[in-house]
């Protein structure tokens, strides 16, 4: 004997107990576990202040623009309205990503429509949600940047693209060193590799585009410059950025509970060390 | 209680829905490709939808159950055996001690899935136990499956009553999955930046066929196409993506962000593939084209609800006939 499971006929949970081969006393099974204050009611509709945009990144996500340029001001903005969303979520909030301009909420469209059968789409109430708490964070400031200083090597055989961008800008490699760590420098995001931190301004003199074709294996803890931004690999990895030193730190420790050395809005700054000291500090 | 790997497939690791929470550090969720598979695979072996199955590619693993097990296999139709004899897929299995799993032919779509009755006893990274495998963390030891590998399972199951001795069984039920597979076209909403492109290119991306490269993977699916172009060169400021999103690649070539995706991105977005079909994309293998048609987000979450509501209904009956079929100690439901 075979029994097929029929189920696309079924239109909802009601409809299906009322079939006589389900059980009616049956409860449907919770897929998604629910906060209790489960209960939203639609927000008012606000407008949106200057500068601010808000558009869908797919039907799960969606993408707030605060500023249209890098700046500390607005990655400022990115960074309170990123911990007020972390101290004030709403249920179906899964991910907060914040990078320069942007914080991008990724929620579970399953879970916002459960909770307001009424709505027409989640990415609706996910936006009128945004809009009715843009007010209130604006006045939320930024917590305190941590500030981290880093140990970097500049030794030439940890930093294969040193000598080609001093010669570049018409720089000794000495001052390619001073240059790149007497700026502090801001975490704008952490993204291309779990860990991996971009951070900017460089000194304009020390900014250089990528590498025109990505060396196959960049070794972890390597330090590079892109543009004006520079960052550090937390894998061995393919990669473009001008590898001009390495770290010591481990900056991805999947071990740890909180495996990323870096979160955005850090402040860092880079000291130089011998290749001796370097081999005295690397982390196994 | 375990599986024994006698002869490792392409690429078998395991995956839940995926790791969320995580994305401002750069970890990007992963998770099943297929995830109605996925659920699916979990619903027949009575499962929490959540649960950790192995994803394997085709050749996949040869794999021998060192226990009985109660399975299913879902997703891709890989022509699968068990001591030689045909299995269907979409269906539980109750396999004895000693026998042998093992996938023939490529029948249809890219990635298969198995559940265990009760789940592989996996160690969770951050909250799940997908398998990162730039981390090496999540699924099993971080990576893809070895010849020789052990996986344990959670829980013993009794099956003796329904095995009667025989060295397998499948049971008289099937999932239908028919309505999780009705799509011709791959839907799409618009990006970003679709407005930015030419209308030319506005036309050839929802007209034109695009080939899915032979180096596309869990991360990313490259397409072989007419190139597109925007109607000026745009500075682009890195962002968050997310899996499906579609970018332009500086060649005029097409890329789409798979399960394994970067966070963020800095390439413009045309057009981003809704989850519902994510999941048509998933069963897409390499040199197959595919075509894209225009839809709107409220169509888009419609189909992602009615998967939802499919699969619900699917764990339900799971859950009220297969559970007493195997408690119903001589099998005869």
């Amino acid at each position: 004997m075979k029994y097929t499971l029929i189920l696309s006929s079924f239109r909802n949970l009601h409809l299906a107990c009322c079939k006589k081969q389900v059980n009616p006393s049956f409860k449907p099974v919770a897929t998604n576990p629910l906060p209790p204050q489960n209960l939203h009611l639609p927000p008012k509709n606000h407008p949106l202040p200057n500068q601010v945009t808000i558009h869908p990144t797919n039907d799960h996500a969606l993408t707030i623009q605060l500023g249209d340029t890098i700046n500390l001001i607005t990655h400022q903005k990115v960074l309170s309205l990123f911990q007020y969303l972390q101290q004030h979520p709403f249920a179906g909030l899964i991910d907060i990503i914040p990078a320069y301009n942007t914080l991008t909420v990724v929620y579970d469209p399953i879970i916002i429509k459960h909770l307001n059968s009424e709505l027409q789409t989640a990415a609706h109430w996910v936006e009128t949600h945004i809009k009715s708490i843009l007010p209130n964070f604006s006045q939320q400031a930024a917590a305190a940047a941590r500030q981290l200083k880093v140990p970097v090597c500049y030794h030439p055989s940890l930093a294969p693209d040193i000598e080609a961008l001093a010669q570049q800008h018409n720089l000794t490699i000495r001052e390619v060193i001073h240059l790149h760590t007497t700026t502090t420098y801001n975490v704008y995001m952490l993204g291309f590799l779990p860990g991996f931190p971009y951070m900017a301004s460089v000194h304009e003199r020390l900014a250089t585009p990528r590498k025109p074709s990505p060396r196959k294996n960049v070794p972890a803890g390597s330090v590079g410059i892109a543009g004006n931004q520079t960052g550090i690999y937390p894998f061995a990895s393919p990669g473009g950025w001008q590898i001009i030193g390495q770290t010591p730190l481990t900056i991805f420790d999947a071990a740890k509970q909180d495996p990323a050395f870096f979160q955005p809005g850090d402040s860092v700054q880079f000291y130089a060390i011998t290749i001796d000291e370097f081999h005295q500090t690397r982390q196994p | 209680m375990s599986i024994r790997i006698i002869k490792a497939g392409l690429a078998d690791a395991f995956y839940d829905k995926g790791r969320y929470g995580y994305q401002h550090l750069g970890i990007n969720p992963g998770g099943a490709m297929h995830v109605a598979a996925l659920q699916t695979a979990n619903a027949l072996v009575c499962n929490p939808p959540n649960e950790a199955v192995l994803e394997m590619h085709f050749p996949a693993a040869n794999i021998l159950f060192n226990q009985p097990a109660l399975i299913a296999l879902t997703g891709a139709d890989f022509t699968a055996t068990i001591n030689q004899q045909p299995i269907p897929i979409n269906t539980p299995i109750a396999v004895g001690k000693g026998v042998e799993l093992k996938c023939t032919k490529p029948l249809s779509g890219a990635r298969t899935y198995l559940s265990v009755s009760g789940g592989f006893a996996l160690t969770p990274w951050l909250n799940s136990c997908s398998t990162n495998l730039v981390c090496h963390a999540g699924g099993f030891n971080g990576r893809t499956l070895q010849t020789g590998d052990v996986v344990n399972f959670k829980s013993p199951i009794n099956l003796s009553p329904i095995l009667t001795q025989k060295p397998f069984r499948i049971l008289p039920f099937r999932a239908s999955v028919h309505q999780l597979h009705h799509y011709q076209n791959i839907h799409i909403l618009p990006g970003n930046h679709y407005p930015s492109l030419t209308q030319q290119s506005q036309q050839n991306l929802l007209s034109q066929t695009f080939t899915i490269a032979a180096n596309s993977n869990r991360m990313g699916y490259r397409l072989h196409g007419t190139q597109l172009s925007l109607q000026h060169p745009t500075n682009i400021i890195s962002s968050a993506v997310t899996k499906g999103t579609i970018q332009l690649l500086p060649s005029g070539q097409l890329i789409i962000l798979m399960a394994d995706h970067q966070t963020t991105g800095g390439y413009p977005v045309v057009g981003h593939v809704p989850s519902a079909f994510a999941d048509t994309l998933a069963q897409c293998r390499p040199t197959q084209s595919i075509q894209f048609a225009l839809t709107d987000f409220a169509s888009a979450e419609a189909a992602l609800i009615s998967r939802h509501l499919h699969l619900l209904q699917l764990q339900n009956a799971c859950t009220f006939r297969i559970k007493p079929f195997l408690t119903n100690a001589n099998g005869r439901s």
